[in-house]
């Protein structure tokens, strides 16, 4: 027994995914260089591996994290599976009664207090739902092209995120969007990305650029004009992608040249007006002859269109209800900054405004290990959490950034490369969890920081400081690693 | 197993190339960051980095023989913490530092104002009052330990072992937006010197600012050095002066004029230092030092007699007689008169025409030695009349002006000297042009006849006619005057030793200083003469719209001269009333190093003498 069990562990130890590992490590690594320049005190040098410092604690939490892979190494991967629904359930259940038990850090209520250290189970409940999915489309052979599946599995995803919402921790609930990218792989209809890259567009450009007129014309809204001009743009090359018959197309491009070109003639030589009405018009006509297409031909692509049609204008409208109506002032605030819509370096935009200047005075090579001056006189805030990557921009540079990402790029690359090689559902779709998860941190908290995306705090992984992240991570990957390592035995005992 | 669906495995592309675009797009954002632009950089320096100036000392001034005159004195400024304050007696506070609660309340206001202090933070030092005295200094220190969030911080003035020489010592104060503009080593606040040579020597003075480099965290609180102070600057030491004045000789110069207006000047002929430099009236530069300067400062610029003036350097007066010297040396050169064998008639003047340049009793006629002696104007209006119409020399008589106005030139008058002192005035020589202008063309040797006597258009300053006594002295050249005889550590400027030859031989200069010396042992500076030392000597009485102003100017001794010796008493009659009595006792402090007892009476009698000046008005 003791035999076969040895041999089994060699076994894994020969097919475990070296290189990802090299990689988690190189990452922890510098991930510990930028808690120490980030937490380093002018008052306190030579204090990196005191355990009253932060590098001294991301050194503890770095080994603990290693230990804890090597635990997950050591178990059979079927428990993964034949456990999953369990540790999901579990999960639910520990973040339902999170908010009952945390004390509130900052206006979160997701810290849960043991012994002398806090632990968010936001951090971990990730993992528990990635399994659950890749247990649910593995048993039942799911395919996310359906909209039953699709369904399922957006259920599995929407019950735990809610949760965190209701823990006050939005950035950690949005991290399960990245669960969007498994669907995907996994059949779920590109047009469905796609409406949420419009959506998006729909949100900045509406907002950004609502109170500014079109040309000359101060009756015009230059966003509005543009987000339905995009609706109809969209609507008409989705038409050529989605369906057959080409004559609606010219029909309908005809109908949105005459329109627009119209209402600019009018405008110009007798009564300027606004003319978004006659765009909403334009779309109007569309939906009712796509509705009556779908009648005719009997396509669904034609009812999903006309769907679209008032989906967009309706969530174009509603987000700047949502903007000016419902949201506080500090959120709109946030947006606006965001937008470049307000200039507001001492506010709303310190953060990103000095995080850009921390990063901006590294140069090409940086100033060095320990000798970055912004982030160590605390201009920056969150320095050794959300904002870890200004210690890097600062001290290692555009060198060191660069690496820094394309180590990030290189370990998505290799997880995409992992989960293909997977025999079973099972394995692929939990590492393209994992895959989503990563891409997702990564590149909302970068962008943040380089003040491209909004700021959401959450954290960069291997980075940023702290145990839970740190473990979740590392729970996270190493499961996947534990369920690459057996997939040739996977294929000989079934 | 599951089929592999091929199809939905392409979709691996996809979302592999969303991964490499978003890690692309962030590249080029770093990219723009950091390597495009140098803002950043310097945004982020500006944040963290306080540079912290270090003030050096100033450098002390002594005399020529190493008595110490200027040096710096520690005052204290009461800085405040806002945000280190806590349970404040204000009455207390108040009371300790001499000022009312009021005071406290307004102060506070404008330190807290942002417009008035912009470098406001709550959490740094702000001055909250300036320059404490070491008195008020004393009694506030031992109180501090009570008020949490005050310091004392040090800083230098400028003292003054005496009340003399303050034209020549001048004053330091606060700099000017101009001082700013021309010099951007200065920064609001900082001091520079205003006067004399704290203006002039400034540059060697003032010494080097040294920076250190401070982190200031987001808060505004210093975090230390940075990098140890690696790159911080040591302060360079200003560097102390030593003065060509011996300050006994200013003093007693000082003493003498107490009461006159006008000014006195020796020089060291074989040198050029200026051995004394007074111009009287003067103030006590301690006026110049601490709080009060600013309102000590417009009071003596108010003041009619213009103490802040030196007239030493900035006076403009006629020379009178003692002008007659170098009209002596242009008409030997020039050949207009030989040294025994011309002799020129004066009946009580010089007449000619209907012109008339009076003079006063004496033996006719005279050649030059005894002519310098009695001061014969007859003698010296004839010469230049002479020189003036000699068309076969001068074939017109701009020419001959022109010649003279080379000689006059040659000898340091009517351009600054190049004093290392501020606000030299070049005196004034007329050139042929100017006569042209005044007369409109229409002149002769007659017109101008006063300039050959020091009157009329010719103005000196009191040191261009000691600069005349030194170049007699010296048979023939000057050394540009100065009164900083040593820069520590710096080879002095070679202007200060160069000699200035004058357009005249050392020959003819013989001539002139017997002349001189027929004056004292006979002639009108007889009370100059004494056993111990030959003096030359020449009186000078400028005519003037009030009382004639008395001047001498004169030498000792008479071979190897030691010092060189202007005296001007504005309004102060014959040039032997004052000007001779005067410059005989200053020889004679310099050169005995101390007056004889008859003397010592003598310099006691001249310092109470008292000139009533009525509505002056210059």
């Amino acid at each position: 027994m003791d035999a076969i069990r040895d041999k089994e562990q060699k076994g894994i130890l020969r097919s475990l995914d070296w290189f990802t590992i090299i990689l988690y490590i190189a990452l922890m690594g510098m991930g510990w260089m930028s808690v120490c320049g980030a937490s380093y005190d002018f008052d306190q040098a030579g204090q990196l591996f005191s355990f009253s410092s932060r590098s001294g604690m991301q050194i503890v939490w770095i080994l603990t994290s290693l230990g804890l892979g090597g635990l997950l190494l050591a178990i059979d991967e079927r428990i993964y599976e034949s456990f999953a629904y369990l540790i999901y359930a579990a999960f639910l259940v520990l973040l339902f009664v999170t908010p009952f038990l945390a004390h509130d850090i900052k206006g979160s209520m997701s810290w849960i207090k043991i012994g002398s250290f806090s632990v968010q189970p936001a951090e971990f409940a990730k993992f528990g739902t990635a399994l659950c999915l890749a247990r649910v489309i593995g048993q039942f052979e799911l395919n996310l092209s359906h909209m039953r599946d699709l369904i399922i599995c957006g259920l599995i995803t929407i019950v735990p995120m809610g949760l965190i919402v209701m823990q006050k921790e939005t950035g950690s609930a949005l991290v399960y969007f990245s669960f969007f990218f498994m669907f995907y792989r996994e059949g779920m209809a590109g047009s469905i990305l796609f409406c949420g890259v419009a959506a998006i567009f729909y949100f900045v450009v509406g907002i950004r650029f609502a109170n500014v007129p079109l040309l000359n014309l101060p009756e015009v809204s230059l966003g509005q004009f543009l987000v339905l001009t995009a609706v109809y743009l969209f609507t008409l090359g989705m038409m050529y992608v989605y369906t057959k018959l080409k004559s609606p197309i010219y029909w309908m491009m005809a109908l949105g040249i005459a329109g627009i070109g119209g209402a600019f003639a009018f405008c110009e030589w007798i009564i300027p007006f606004d003319f978004t009405y006659i765009l909403l018009v334009v779309l109007g006509i569309m939906f009712v002859y796509l509705l009556y297409l779908a009648l005719r031909e009997r396509l669904l692509s034609y009812l999903y269109l006309a769907i679209f049609i008032i989906g967009s204008i309706g969530f174009s409208y509603s987000t700047q209800y949502v903007m000016d109506n419902v949201m506080e002032p500090h959120q709109q605030k946030r947006i606006q900054v965001l937008l470049g819509m307000e200039d507001d370096p001492r506010g709303a935009g310190y953060n990103v405004a000095q995080a850009q200047i921390a990063i901006g005075s590294g140069g090409l090579k940086g100033k060095g290990f320990l000798n970055g001056t912004q982030t160590k006189l605390k201009y920056v805030p969150e320095q050794d959490t959300d904002f870890i990557f200004c210690t890097v921009g600062e001290e290692e540079g555009f060198i060191g950034c660069s690496v820094v990402l394309l180590l990030f790029l290189t370990l998505m690359f290799r997880i995409i490369h992992i989960a293909e090689r997977q025999v079973y559902p099972f394995g692929r779709v939990y590492a393209y969890c994992v895959l989503g998860v990563f891409m997702i941190h990564v590149f909302i908290n970068v962008g943040m920081v380089l003040g491209l995306t909004p700021v959401i705090g959450i954290p960069l992984p291997f980075f940023s400081y702290g145990g839970s992240s740190l473990w979740g991570f590392t729970i996270l990957l190493f499961i996947m690693l534990r369920i690459d390592a057996s997939r040739n035995k996977v294929m000989r005992n079934r | 197993m599951a089929d592999k669906d091929y199809k939905l495995e392409k979709r691996k592309f996809v979302l592999g190339g969303v991964a490499f675009l978003v890690i692309l797009l962030y590249l080029l954002r770093l990219f723009t960051l950091q390597l495009l632009s140098d803002d950043y950089q310097k945004n982020a320096d500006s944040n963290a980095f306080l540079k912290s100036i270090q003030f050096p000392a100033r450098g002390a001034i002594r005399d020529r023989n190493g008595e110490l005159l200027v040096y710096n004195q520690p005052s204290y400024d009461i800085m405040v913490v806002e945000n280190e304050i806590k349970d404040l007696d204000t009455l207390e506070l108040c009371e300790s530092l001499g000022t009312t609660t009021e005071w406290f309340a307004n102060r506070m206001a404008e330190i807290k104002d942002k417009r008035k202090n912009p470098g406001y933070s709550k959490y740094t030092q702000q001055i909250l009052r300036s320059q404490l005295s070491a008195e008020e200094f004393c009694s506030f220190r031992e109180k501090l330990f009570r008020f949490p969030g005050f310091y004392i911080q040090r800083r230098s003035i400028r003292q003054y072992t005496g009340t003399t020489a303050a034209h020549i010592l001048g004053d330091v104060g606060e700099v000017n937006p101009a001082d700013i503009e021309a010099d951007n080593y200065y920064q609001s606040g900082d001091y520079i010197g205003k006067l004399g040579v704290e203006r002039s020597y400034e540059k060697e003075l003032r010494g080097e600012k040294g920076t250190e480099i401070l982190l200031r965290d987001a808060r505004g609180r210093i975090k230390g050095k940075y990098q140890d102070g690696k790159f911080d600057q040591a302060p360079v030491p200003g560097k102390n002066l030593t003065l060509s004045i011996d300050i006994k000789l200013q003093e007693l110069g000082e003493r003498l004029m107490k009461n006159k207006l006008g000014s006195i000047v020796a020089i060291e002929p074989s040198t050029g230092e200026v051995l004394c430099m007074v111009s009287s009236p003067s103030y006590d530069p301690h006026l110049m030092v601490g709080r009060q300067r600013g309102k000590n400062n417009n009071l003596l610029q108010q003041d009619p007699m213009k103490p802040l003036l030196n007239r030493a350097i900035a006076g403009r007066y006629p020379p009178g007689s003692t002008f007659k010297t170098s009209q002596a040396l242009t008409f030997l050169e020039e050949g207009v008169i030989s040294p025994t064998g011309t002799a020129y008639p004066c009946s009580h003047g010089f007449h000619f025409g209907r012109l008339t340049v009076g003079c006063h009793g004496h033996g006719s006629p005279l050649p030059l030695i005894p002519a310098i002696a009695t001061s014969c104007n007859g003698f010296f209006c004839w010469g230049l009349y002479h020189m003036f119409s000699n068309r076969t020399k001068y074939p017109t008589v701009q020419d001959a002006m022109t010649r003279w106005k080379d000689y006059m030139v040659s000898m340091g008058f009517g351009y600054p000297l190049g004093i290392d002192l501020p606000g030299e005035n070049r005196g004034m020589i007329p050139n042929a042009d100017y006569y042209d202008k005044a007369y409109k063309g229409s002149w002769n040797g007659v017109t101008v006849i006063s300039i050959a006597i020091g009157q009329g258009e010719v103005c000196l300053t009191p040191l261009q006619i000691a600069n005349l006594g030194a170049t007699i002295a010296n048979r023939g050249y000057y050394i540009t005057p100065h009164v900083v005889k040593e820069v520590q550590g710096e080879a002095l400027d070679s202007t200060y030793s160069k000699r200035h030859y004058t357009m005249v031989s050392q020959r003819n200069y013989e001539y002139v200083v017997q002349g001189m010396r027929a004056a004292v042992t006979g002639g009108t500076c007889r009370s100059a003469n004494n056993s111990m030392y030959e003096v030359c000597g020449k009186t000078g009485t400028a005519q003037n719209r009030g009382q004639d102003h008395s001047a001498f100017m004169g030498f000792a001794p008479k071979d190897n001269p030691k010092i060189a010796v202007a005296v001007y008493v504005e309004n102060g009659g014959f040039g032997a009333h004052f000007g001779v009595p005067i410059g005989a006792l200053i020889m004679e402090q310099f050169i005995n190093g101390k007056l004889s007892e008859a003397s010592e009476a003598k310099a006691a009698e001249f310092e109470n003498k008292v000139i009533k000046y009525g509505n002056y008005s210059r």
